[in-house]
């Protein structure tokens, strides 16, 4: 039940997007997310959309799976779609009691709609085709220069890696738990709202438990095999780019100074 | 009286990249009142088999009938049936959280309806029956050790006067007179309440020494389902799969092909004392 949360989810199919460098990816993002707040016209519109269509078709993966991650969004998209259309000042087009709804509102309603969208979908089709331990190792490598100025890149990035590595154990444990408590004659979606929080505790005490538990069994194991921290520490598949990468580099920074010069001309 | 499994498939993940065919076409009858071992190597699906029998897992395709009832039928009460169906999971000791033991096994009873004193009285039997002594019903279950934590978490099911028990490796990581001890209490509830026990083991010797029927699982599907003795006999086979045969059916075939007069049957200790004894009698 609680398996359909893709968000931070690695979907495997062995794609040229899956191959690629992890900061070749983070960057890409970083180009996407400008690029969509960027656009200008329906032009540029219709590259962006180009674009994106483009990586997802080449990621491999497929487009339900990745629009599942949408519905978790969906309220977040409406609140803000509906104060969009309420509230934007200008030419009335319907007017019920108070509110009123504008064609400015329209058209700013449907422009922030697409703009999420495309964010969620190229952030989680990053995540799609990176594991979250290339995607640390990516992180750590391109924020090495701040380590100069004391920034504990290392220390961040192994966090980093721990928490996400926790995600779906902890998934699997709410399962677990859920399952057992509920053959113990508990339901986990009866009565009104207090009834509810009542009926967490028997999941929340466990798992709390078992994340001090995991966490505490982990920092030992770390111990236990002399880790102390990133000094000195090699990798034991340390990261280079590939002509692949660099031929990536440039087809984003194409696509940007395309936008770019776009929203100048435009 | 009795469950039925009719071609149950089970897919986790269906319709993701990770996709696993965890149960193919299984075909089971399960009577009222017997005791039945469940074997197989990891990963062969046996916590995923139980899962179904309590409705805990739907099965992708197939139908489950539970006392003539097919318990997918709309409107049919999944409470009732779990109350029904005791289920007692792998490390059952995670799933502790009240803060005295007695309220922890109090948990299932009064999910059940009932009343606080009736549960405290059905928590008090059953903690009695696995053998926690009740100067320990007020502490923190979470200050105990991992054996008598694993007693109070079966308590809490036995509890709930399950009409068949299902135990899911519940002596995994215990020595070996506690390991006893469960099973003996667990063997004693069939012997005198007359419940069907469903036991899941790694352990052959275990499942030889208590069980009636054995179905031994391999890759999702039915592999043998017959009495200890037959199931045995083909030692070299769950060999290939990840299993053996009890010890004491290595030691009786040797002693056939050392020359000796031995049947094979045996498969427990007590099984081949007698007849080794009858051998060197006649
Ligand atoms: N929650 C889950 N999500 C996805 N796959 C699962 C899940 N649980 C089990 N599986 C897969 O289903 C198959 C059967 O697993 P199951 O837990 O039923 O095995 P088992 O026989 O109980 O093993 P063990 O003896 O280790 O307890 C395995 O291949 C496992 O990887
Ligand atoms: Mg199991």
């Amino acid at each position: 039940m609680l398996r359909d949360i893709t968000i931070g989810q690695y979907y495997p199919t062995g794609s040229v997007i899956h191959r690629m460098d992890p900061r070749v990816k983070l960057f890409g993002t970083l180009v996407f997310l400008i690029s969509v707040f960027a656009y200008k016209g329906i032009v540029g519109f219709a590259i962006v959309t180009l674009f994106l269509a483009a990586l997802i078709s080449i990621s491999k993966v497929p487009f339900r799976y990745m629009i599942k991650g949408l519905r978790a969004i969906m309220i977040l998209m409406l609140i803000t779609a509906l104060f969009n259309l309420f509230l934007t000042p200008g030419e009335v087009l319907i007017q019920v009691w108070k509110l009123k709804i504008t064609k400015e509102g329209v058209m700013s309603a449907i422009r922030m709609a697409i703009r999420l969208t495309y964010l969620i979908l190229g952030t989680s089709l990053m995540t799609l085709t990176t594991t979250p331990n290339q995607l640390t190792d990516g992180l750590e490598k391109a924020l090495k220069p701040l380590a100069k100025i004391h920034v504990p890149v290392h220390e961040i990035s192994m966090m980093m890696s721990i928490a996400l590595r926790f995600i779906p154990i902890l998934i699997e444990e709410t399962d677990k738990i859920m399952k057992a408590q509920m053959a113990r004659g508990a339901s986990f979606d009866e009565g009104n709202i207090i009834k509810k929080a009542k009926s967490l505790i028997p999941l929340l005490v466990p798992l709390f438990v078992s994340a001090f538990r995991r966490a505490n069994d982990l920092a030992m194991a770390m111990e236990a095999r002399c880790y102390c921290g990133g000094d000195g520490r090699t990798k034991m598949k340390p990261l280079r780019y590939q002509s692949l990468d660099y031929q990536a580099y440039a087809v984003l920074i194409l696509y940007l100074a395309l936008l770019l010069a776009l929203r100048v001309v435009l | 009286m009795s469950i039925i499994l009719d071609k149950v498939n089970y897919i986790y993940g269906q319709g993701t990249a990770y996709e696993t065919y965890a149960l193919k076409d299984i075909n089971l009858e399960i009577k009222d009142g017997q005791f039945i071992g469940v074997i197989g190597h990891t990963g062969s699906g046996k916590s995923t088999l139980i899962q179904h029998l309590n409705g805990l897992l739907r099965a992708t395709s197939g139908t489950i009938y539970y006392n003539g009832e097919d318990i997918y039928t709309e409107g049919y009460s999944m409470r009732a049936l779990r109350s029904k169906v005791g289920l007692v999971f792998q490390y059952p000791e995670h799933q502790l959280f009240e803060t005295t033991i007695l309220d922890d096994v109090c948990f299932g009873p009064m999910n059940q309806g009932l009343d606080k004193n009736a549960a405290q009285l059905r928590a008090f039997e059953a903690l009695h029956s696995v053998g926690i002594p009740e100067e320990l019903f007020d502490q923190s279950p979470f200050d105990l050790s991992g054996g008598q934590k694993r007693r109070v978490a079966i308590a809490g099911v036995l509890a709930m006067k399950p009409e068949v028990l299902i135990l899911d490796e519940p002596t995994a990581g215990l020595d070996p007179k506690g390991r006893d001890e469960i099973l003996d209490q667990v063997a004693e509830l069939h012997a005198k309440q007359h419940i069907t026990v469903i036991l899941v083991s790694h352990s052959m010797e275990d499942v030889a020494k208590y069980v009636e029927r054995i179905i031994v699982m391999n890759q999702g599907s039915v592999m043998y389902d017959d009495t200890p003795k037959n199931v045995f006999r083909y030692y070299k086979e769950l060999e290939q799969v990840g299993l053996a045969a009890p010890q004491v059916t290595y030691l009786m075939h040797e002693l056939q092909e050392k020359g000796f007069p031995v049947s094979c049957d045996a498969t427990t200790v007590e099984e081949a004392k007698q007849e080794i004894l009858s051998v060197m009698r006649s």
